[in-house]
């Protein structure tokens, strides 16, 4: 499965995380909020209560000593002194009419069981306003009514305003704590990504790359450098594989070398006395050959792997490679009565090794008229595009089967049906190892019938 | 089909030359051929000690004179010392390596043609030889005959560089210009591929062709074919150029490769 590409911002799980934390910090700042603006409230209510009780106790002093008149003197003295105060008073007679007071006519609420009251208020010459009053109302001995209260507008006002204030002051806070939850996601997910990044180069090959750490020792920094330590393993365990059988060629190479110079030797020697002799020893020097054919094959390949040739890549002209190794080729193909069908389109110059190339569609093309019967058809295509262009040998042969498509690019893999033919296993080895090398995709599909195998070769990176 | 000579016995004699009849197999040398190879002195410079016995004693017995180094330092003074026709190196030296002596070499104005030997599994690197200054390239272990055949071309190439518009080989005449091929008179019509296959045959005349020589000649590109598909190309231009007469000049060097000559 491919490496996912990044998944920007929100699909972050520290974004989720940061969104469950906004919510919950703004609830808690909510509540928070919520109960200093009931402790506020009650207390203004409270207070408001207070000083007509405050009121009530001085009024009720003063009727104590003085009687009515000297209740009514009272009030007017209170409303001589403040007439623009929020105190109400309103003292009527056992018939609900104003003997006193600055409120012209008695509510028609009726009061609660403690004698409680709150009613709507105009005042005057201030139309459009709604105010409120809270009154106390006693009945006096006389039969009067007294009724003293506040005008609860400014004190709803204030609520209002705490509560606007708070509920603004919630909103700030959440979003102030989305917009620092959105800066740290960013820090985090880049952080995150440039480990994904690394890591899909090395899946990409080049196992030389390393996670990027800051030195500052923190979590992600011990996970980029635990993530290294990792890779490091794996690199040389990797390089060590590659090394067995590039051991073993290489140890035993100078042995076959020396066997193949004393056969010949002992060939050329034989040549002049006895001919029986000579053609032994022409066919065991056939046998070294073979053999030495096959260990310059796998040292070619684990050299071709090792990527080393890289450097020395030019500028190569797949047409023309095509075209060359068609032509090469087509004798041998007319030999068996098979028909090469080759299409070339014109494509832009890839960077590579035009040996290595040559030698990776020759034995494709090999294979494909090795394998395919007399008078079958055999196509070489070579399309390109914006993304690149590819190479493709299809033939109609008894192909590969599904489950044996993975294997028949590695070393020495030759499946049942092929084993009496001429060949080493390697290949298609090496035309995966030269595929890798030049960063070219190879497929092997189903031709039906036959093999179809596609080299993809990306666009040049400018 | 093919006109298959059996070479004489000693295979380190380049002279495969066409003897016609029956094998034979007598230590006597074979009779000087055109396009064989003079006396030459040869500087070999190659560290382990078999390989270096065996071409030795090889390039003596074909006639040559040959000097050896077993490493680098001892290979650079000899060659910048003496004289040589010809000088064999190993990429691999202790001391210095291959391809820098051939650049100091060059460096000091020294033109002898040099072939540079490789380790098995090193075929791909002979792009560097060659830039170094290299002027062929052969992998270990080789044929004899391989050697013989690209030491002859090395060699021989020197002679002849002057440019030539007709190429002729018995009754065989390419001319390079028209691009038209006759054989005693009758047009022969080729195809590019088979021209220039017998452009480069015709230009060796007389000399030992290997496949891998013919691959990088003619095909200009350097690669292992694993069956024998130059065989093929052969054999198809050996019916153009000697089916219909009599005289056949395509021959086929058992172990070796091809050699277009004339037959004596």
């Amino acid at each position: 499965m491919p490496p996912q590409r990044g998944t920007g911002l929100f699909r972050s799980a520290t974004f989720r995380l940061v969104l469950i934390y906004v919510f919950l910090f703004s609830i808690s700042v909510g509540v928070l909020l919520g109960f200093i603006y009931w402790s506020t409230a009650a207390y203004m209510e409270q207070q408001t209560d207070d000083t007509i009780r405050a009121e009530i106790t001085g009024l009720a002093e003063r009727y104590q000593m003085a009687s009515l008149n000297g209740l009514v003197h009272s009030i007017d003295e209170r409303l001589k002194r403040n007439p623009y105060g929020s105190t109400i008073y309103l003292l009527t007679d056992p018939s609900y009419r104003r003997v006193s007071g600055n409120l012209n006519g008695w509510p028609s609420v009726a009061a609660n069981s403690e004698g409680w009251v709150e009613f709507p208020l105009e005042q005057i010459g201030v139309p459009n306003q709604q105010h409120r009053a809270r009154a106390r109302i006693f009945v006096l001995e006389s039969g009067f009514h007294l009724l003293v209260g506040r005008d609860m507008y400014e004190l709803r006002t204030t609520q209002n305003l705490i509560k606007r204030t708070l509920v603004t002051g919630v909103l700030i806070t959440a979003l102030l704590a989305l917009g620092g939850g959105i800066m740290m996601t960013h820090s985090t997910v880049r952080r995150i990504e440039a480990i994904n990044a690394t890591s899909r180069e090395i899946m990409r090959g080049d196992l030389t790359q390393r996670i990027p750490t800051r030195g500052t020792s923190d979590d992600f920094d011990q996970l980029a450098e635990n993530l290294n330590n990792m890779l490091d393993q794996i690199q040389l365990l990797m390089e060590g594989v590659r090394h067995v059988s590039d051991n073993i060629a290489h140890d035993l190479k100078t042995p076959l070398t020396r066997l193949r110079n004393r056969l010949e030797d002992l060939s050329i020697k034989s040549s002049q006395h006895n001919e029986v002799l000579y053609e032994q020893a022409q066919q065991a020097l056939l046998e070294a050959d073979a053999m030495l054919t096959t260990f310059n094959a796998l040292l070619r390949i684990a050299r071709i792997e090792a990527g080393a040739r890289r450097a020395a890549f030019s500028s190569v002209d797949l047409d023309k490679l095509v075209t060359a190794v068609v032509e090469l080729y087509e004798p041998l193909a007319e030999d068996k009565g098979q028909q090469l069908q080759v299409t070339v389109e014109p494509v832009a110059l890839v960077q590579g090794d035009r040996d290595l190339l040559f030698q990776a569609l020759a034995n494709l093309l090999d294979n494909a008229i090795k394998y395919s019967p007399a008078k079958a058809l055999i196509g070489v295509t070579l399309r390109g595009d914006i993304t690149g262009c590819s190479i493709e040998v299809r033939d109609s042969g008894p192909g590969i089967p599904a489950a044996d498509r993975g294997r028949v690019l590695q070393r020495f893999v030759r499946l049942e049906d092929s084993r009496s033919t001429p060949g080493n296993g390697l290949g298609l080895s090496l035309v995966a190892a030269v595929a890798k090398l030049h960063g070219a995709e190879i497929e092997l599909s189903d031709a039906a019938p036959g093999l179809a195998v596609r080299l993809d070769f990306p666009a040049a990176r400018i | 089909m093919s006109h298959e000579i059996i070479s004489p016995d000693d295979s380190t004699r380049t002279t495969a030359g066409p003897q016609g009849g029956p094998a034979v197999f007598d230590s006597g040398d074979a009779p000087e051929q055109p396009g064989t190879q003079q006396k030459m002195k040869i500087l070999v410079i190659e560290d382990d000690a078999q390989t270096r016995h065996y071409l030795c004693k090889g390039l003596r017995e074909a006639g040559h004179v040959v000097d050896s180094a077993a490493d680098g330092d001892d290979g650079l003074h000899q060659a910048l010392e003496s004289q040589h026709d010809l000088a064999v190196i190993d990429r691999m030296l202790p001391g210095k390596d291959g391809l820098t002596i051939i650049q100091s070499m060059r460096k000091a104005a020294i033109t002898t043609p040099v072939l540079i030997l490789s380790a098995l599994g090193d075929v791909d690197d002979r792009v560097d030889g060659l830039r170094a200054g290299g002027d062929d390239y052969l992998v270990k272990p080789f044929a004899f005959a391989e050697l013989n055949a690209r030491i002859d071309a090395l060699t021989r190439r020197r002679e002849s560089e002057l440019p030539a518009t007709v190429l002729e080989v018995a009754d065989l005449k390419m001319d390079l210009l028209k691009r038209h091929v006759s054989r005693s008179g009758q047009t022969i019509r080729l195809q590019p591929r088979e021209f220039k296959l017998l452009e480069f045959l015709m230009r060796h005349e007389g000399q030992v062709v290997t496949r891998t020589m013919l691959l990088e000649g003619v095909w200009e590109y350097h690669f292992d074919p694993q069956t024998n598909v130059i065989d093929v190309h052969i054999s198809r231009l050996r019916a153009k150029v000697d089916k219909d007469f009599q005289l056949p000049l395509i021959h086929t060097i058992r172990g070796a490769g091809y050699c277009l000559a004339n037959e004596i």
